[in-house]
């Protein structure tokens, strides 16, 4: 999804010339295109994320747009300060890419998950969150960003993720997509893991338990609305993150539930210390969480 | 703009130290030691240095300047209140409750373009907007302090790598060399000698001059890069608590503030130097 992303940054930039894109010199095969067609908005500042955002906070501060890219815990947790003082405090129309979210570099080792960084992010103030689960809700998304002039970040994962969306539907930023509706079981995930989402959903059904499923492409601001929809409509609630428990996805959908006075069952699949040191691929780590069926089905 | 060669810029260095003690000493504030040191520097580039307007903060030629060392903040609010940013009278607030006046650089204020308090977060920045004019081949200058001891952190040497290779001409990096960081000197906490060859490695140009020279620092900040084509630093050696004897040299007035009695023999000391 990073290609088709930065193919719509393309686009977005060739007829917005105030948009600049910045790279910690990563995104081999993914910028060149970009790098070529518009040299003057392309900027590869060498292996140095702090100065990046510290950079682009320069830039916006002189009127720029401006994106940078890296892996995700590199553009988030590494510039963190930058990121927080630099650029939010300061409400500037910065969007950091971030791409390999999650666990999508799996076997690369824990230096390369990036799984804590939404959750610190959305505490940032100013800050949009978004967390597409396919290159069709990543592609919609970014322009809606990019016109938020504000600060924001676009969490993606790798390279191959299907499209999960078979119909053209509105993303929207900031407003879940429920793409199906039933009554026992609310399944709300975030990001690429939708698609084990709707594995989970349809297996669910085959067993006779009527589940909904929403793609919450953006944590911040969190659709409350929908969350209250969920608590109202359903037995149980189960999110789904490829991100850890603590303070992720799911502890914000859990407040906003508390907050509204409900208390439906409640259960939370992600990243855990069952994952702590492990290495294997993304598709083995997540395995090893157990399925989210079964997840679904222990809190009915 | 502003008439730049009216401006008696020693005359403005005495009034923008008597502004820092008053506001430290009224806020029971830290930092005066090194507000004092960079009275010169600052008084030089308001004075007649940067092209900025009091009346358009925000004139998109204007030069920039990025203040990294923002525990100074009493003494760039006085040289933004003696530009005409805003009021002289609101310097009474610095530090006080729900005042515009934070005890470190924000952009709260008129004429501010950085809220800096962590260190080593100004020079990447003045390095984007550089950058950005040298994109939009705009004439404008960028401009950043930073403090000695600030230099112990890693995103400067990011940013003065990257703008060498960016040959970022239009930026200055000017370096309040008082020689205490918080702990000590800098000598004994983390020793940043030979600091203009470290510089000069990085392909940058190098001023080093006596911080509280105004006609050394006009020279250096008016006049062309000294390596064309890259950034420049000026190392501008100084010393802490500059201008106030029983400051001058000594690590404690980066935390206390003079009390009533000190006050008084400061200012004094001040007059009678004028």
């Amino acid at each position: 999804m990073r290609t088709e992303t930065i193919d719509a940054l393309l686009a977005y930039a060739r007829v917005n010339p105030d948009v600049m894109l910045l790279t910690a010199d990563l995104g081999y095969s993914v910028l060149e295109r970009f790098a070529e067609a518009l040299p003057q908005q392309y900027a590869n500042v060498g292996v140095c994320e702090q100065a990046m955002v510290g950079i682009a906070a320069g830039l916006a501060l002189s009127g720029r747009r401006v994106v940078v890219y890296s892996i995700a815990n590199f553009s988030s947790l590494r510039c963190l300060e930058q990121l927080r003082n630099d650029v939010c405090y300061h409400d500037l129309p910065v969007t950091v890419i971030a791409v390999g979210g999650g666990l999508a570099y799996g076997a690369q080792g824990y230096t390369h998950h990036g799984v804590e960084d939404f959750g610190i992010l959305s505490m940032l103030p100013n800050m949009a969150v978004a967390c597409p689960a396919d290159p069709y809700e990543a592609v919609a998304l970014l322009p809606q960003l990019l016109e938020r002039r504000r600060p924001s970040y676009l969490r993606l994962g790798r390279a191959g993720e299907p499209v999960l969306h078979q119909t053209a539907v509105d993303i929207l930023l900031g407003r879940a997509y429920w793409t199906q509706r039933g009554s026992d079981i609310a399944l709300l995930a975030t990001g690429p893991i939708l698609g084990r989402a709707m594995q989970a959903a349809a297996s669910l059904t085959r067993r006779g338990i009527s589940s909904s499923l929403a793609s919450f492409h953006t944590i911040s601001p969190l659709d409350e609305a929908s969350v209250r929809d969920a608590g109202a409509n359903h037995r149980a609630i189960l999110t789904v993150e490829e991100h850890t428990v603590v303070g992720g996805f799911g502890t914000r959908v859990a407040e906003s539930l508390l907050m509204a006075g409900m208390a439906p069952r409640f259960g939370k699949f992600g990243v855990t210390e069952a994952l702590r040191g492990r290495i294997g691929s993304q598709s083995w780590l997540l395995d090893t969480l157990g399925t989210i069926e079964d997840h679904a089905k222990a809190l009915l | 703009m502003l008439l730049l060669n009216a401006v008696d810029t020693l005359a403005l260095a005495r009034r923008l130290r008597t502004h820092a003690l008053r506001m430290t000493h009224r806020a029971n504030a830290s930092h005066i030691g090194s507000c004092l040191s960079m009275a010169d520097i600052l008084a030089v580039l308001y004075g007649a240095v940067l092209r900025v307007n009091p009346s358009r903060p925000d004139w998109a030629a204007r030069d920039r300047l990025v203040v990294s060392k923002g525990h100074a903040a009493a003494i760039l609010y006085a040289a933004l209140a003696e530009t005409g940013f805003l009021p002289i009278d609101e310097l009474d607030t610095y530090s006080t409750n729900g005042s515009r006046l934070a005890g470190h650089v924000t952009r709260t204020v008129p004429g501010v373009e950085l809220s800096t308090g962590s260190l080593g977060h100004g020079l990447p920045v003045a390095a984007g907007m550089a950058l950005e004019a040298l994109r939009a081949n705009a004439p404008w200058r960028a401009f950043c302090i930073l403090s000695d001891g600030e230099l112990d952190e890693g995103s400067n040497w990011e940013a003065i790598q990257m703008a060498q290779h960016f040959r970022l001409s239009n930026l200055v990096a000017i370096v309040d060399y008082n020689k205490i960081q918080s702990f000590g000197s800098v000598a004994e906490v983390s020793n940043l000698d030979p600091l203009a060859e470290k510089f000069r490695a990085f392909n940058w140009g190098v001023h080093e001059l006596d911080g509280h020279d105004h006609a050394a620092l006009k020279v250096a900040l008016i006049g062309p890069p000294t390596l064309a084509g890259r950034p420049t630093a000026v190392i501008a050696h100084t010393i802490k608590g500059k201008g106030v004897s029983f400051m001058e040299g000594q690590l404690a007035w980066h935390y206390k503030a003079a009390d009533a009695a000190q006050l008084d023999a400061a200012l004094a000391e001040l007059e009678a130097g004028s």
